[in-house]
């Protein structure tokens, strides 16, 4: 059977990835019969309309989802072919309360035009009361029009279709967790609607266990917990999770009655991890410092001759020392992203998900590569545009043991050997730099 | 800190990872705190495989919490078990450490936990 996504026009890169997660997490045959980029508009084949339900009811980029009774370039065309297609189906709804509502895309109709369009479907037949509210059946009439048409003088649609409305999404649910509105938040908390995308992308559900290595203000586990996952998360700086008195990152679960899915947070450096070595995860999901505005840090001194002995002052070890504050040194960005490969591939249960964020620039000199790892098989990239950089959402599948070739030997990053932190992140320099090119000047210097 | 957690811990000192005394870590001087958690059998059901069955007996004896079976339920006795279920939940999810310290028996370094967040920051000479 045929359906008709609506999605929203914003974050289109990230659509078809997160309906086809969501298709992977309810188990369901979805097949995309036609999507572009700069429409709302996806046609799907689907087994059922409770696997269109099932589908549409955890999405954040879609808006609903319609059985679709017809469509065509022209409504001559739209009106045939919903003759040809749901003929059968009209005598289901004869005497159904209803209502029709027009959907026009990048165009618009005055009431008096989408009345016009609705009673040309009188043939439907339909003998029920029309309601307003609280209809049995919706039906909606969508139309996409050509960007700019009023400009350009072109006073039709180029295509239209005629759905009857299944499902709506949980679109609607990003104002609930809107940062403006959440009680702990910093310059770091990632934005609500793309963390719902990005827990759906990594399939976070009722039952699993899902952690964030780089938890800052908890805007991830926030995420994963709302579809019932149960949270960790860690950061190397404490600071971060305790907040200051009440206002910390527990007070932003209390706020949203997530309670029963906060796991744990706890105080570490993921190359320095406490966790056990052991498939404990369904998801790790994070957004790693860039090295931009929160510096990206691991422990020990930046000094390697430095300090390899306890320090005593008056007999007493000054690392035991209550408020004892560890030394940190920068890191490469780069390095980071393979050590969070590898740790998903030692924590993550079969077919887990990993997903993170980085960073890229348009220029493609300066554009970093996906990483790579054996174990991780690469599920969707998805580009978030900014104006002079974009940000990419990158997501891996933890192959089963069963799947895992013979061979894949890990190409060995070669240990950075820069000390400050703009020796050790590319993406650093280019972005203070305002990204521009090495001049003739610079590469005699 | 929950004791589900607790299960997932060892020292974070890279040279502990290859000796079995770095796991679990050890409550020293622990408050407990018992909070209240909706039932959740499903996710009982899904962390079941990935606990270290003794070394949650061991933290439950050092602990002075009720003893645990001897070896960990199949999932189809656990789902049939209302009674175990209920103490799994419990001892997991419910019971958590708010102060307190976590103590590594292989090289004797101390986590501190202050308002049930455990610190496992090192200094510079055990990275």
């Amino acid at each position: 059977m045929e359906y008709m996504i609506r999605f929203t026009q914003i974050h289109e890169k990230f659509r078809l990835a997160e309906i086809e997660a969501l298709a992977v997490l309810e188990g369901l045959n979805l097949e995309i019969l036609s999507y572009k980029p700069d429409s709302p508009f996806c046609l799907v084949k689907l087994q059922s309309s409770d696997d269109a339900i099932k589908l549409i009811r955890r999405s954040i980029l879609a808006k609903a989802i319609y059985e679709l009774w017809g469509r065509g370039s022209t409504y001559e065309e739209l009106h045939e072919d919903v003759r040809r297609r749901s003929e059968h189906l009209w005598p289901l709804y004869k005497s159904s309360s209803f209502k029709f509502s027009v959907d026009a895309f990048q165009g618009t109709r005055s009431s008096s035009e989408q009345r016009e369009l609705i009673n040309a479907f009188r043939f439907l037949a339909f003998e029920g009361p029309i309601k307003m509210k609280g209809a049995e059946q919706e039906f909606c009439i969508s139309e996409e029009w050509v960007f700019n048409s009023s400009k350009q003088g072109i006073v039709v649609p180029h295509s239209v279709y005629l759905g009857r409305f299944l499902h709506v999404s949980e679109r609607d649910v990003i104002g609930k967790y809107d940062l403006k509105k959440r009680k702990y938040i910093s310059t770091t908390s990632m934005d609500s609607e793309l963390a719902l995308i990005t827990a759906n992308i990594t399939l976070a559900a009722p039952g699993k266990l899902f952690y964030d290595p780089f938890v800052g203000t908890g805007s991830f586990p926030v995420a994963c917990a709302h579809f019932g996952a149960l949270a960790f998360g860690s950061d190397i700086d404490g600071r971060s999770i305790r907040g200051k008195g009440k206002t910390n990152l527990l007070a932003n679960f209390v706020q949203y009655g997530l309670t029963n899915q906060f796991g744990d947070t706890f105080v570490a450096d993921l190359t320095n991890t406490p966790l056990r070595v052991n498939r404990l995860f369904d998801g790790i999901v994070c957004d790693p410092p860039y090295g931009v505005r929160e510096g990206l840090k691991v422990l020990g001194h930046r000094d390697p001759t430095k300090g390899k002995t306890p320090v005593f002052k008056d007999g007493i070890a000054h690392h035991l020392e209550p408020g004892f504050i560890p030394p940190k040194k920068p890191y490469s960005f780069l390095a980071m992203l393979d050590d969070i490969l590898e740790f998903a591939s030692i924590s993550l249960v079969d077919n887990g998900r990993l997903s993170f964020w980085m960073p890229t620039a348009n220029d493609t000199d300066q554009e970093i590569k996906i990483p790579q790892h054996p174990y991780l098989e690469i599920t969707s990239v998805c580009t978030q545009e900014f104006n002079q950089w974009s940000r990419r959402l990158i997501t891996y599948r933890r192959l089963p043991d069963s799947e895992l070739g013979a061979g894949g030997v890990r190409e060995q990053r070669v240990k950075e050997i820069g000390v400050s932190a703009d020796d050790l992140n590319p993406f650093r320099k280019g972005y203070f730099q305002g990204f521009k090119k090495a001049t003739k000047s610079d590469t005699a210097a | 800190m929950k004791l589900l957690t607790l299960n997932f811990l060892t020292c974070a000192v890279k040279t502990c990872k290859s000796s079995s005394a770095s796991f679990p870590l050890h409550p020293k001087n622990c408050e407990l705190v018992s909070d209240t958690l909706a039932p959740n059998p499903k996710l009982l059901a899904n962390i079941l495989p990935r606990l270290d069955w003794a070394a949650l007996s061991t933290i439950a004896l050092e602990l002075n919490l009720p003893t645990l079976p001897e070896n960990a339920p199949s999932p189809e006795s656990l789902a049939e078990n209302e009674q175990l279920t209920k103490d799994l939940h419990s001892l997991l999810l419910e019971t958590q450490i708010s102060e307190g310290a976590l103590v590594c028996a292989n090289c004797g370094h101390e986590y501190a936990i202050k308002e049930g967040i455990a610190n496992f920051l090192l200094p510079n000479h055990l990275v």
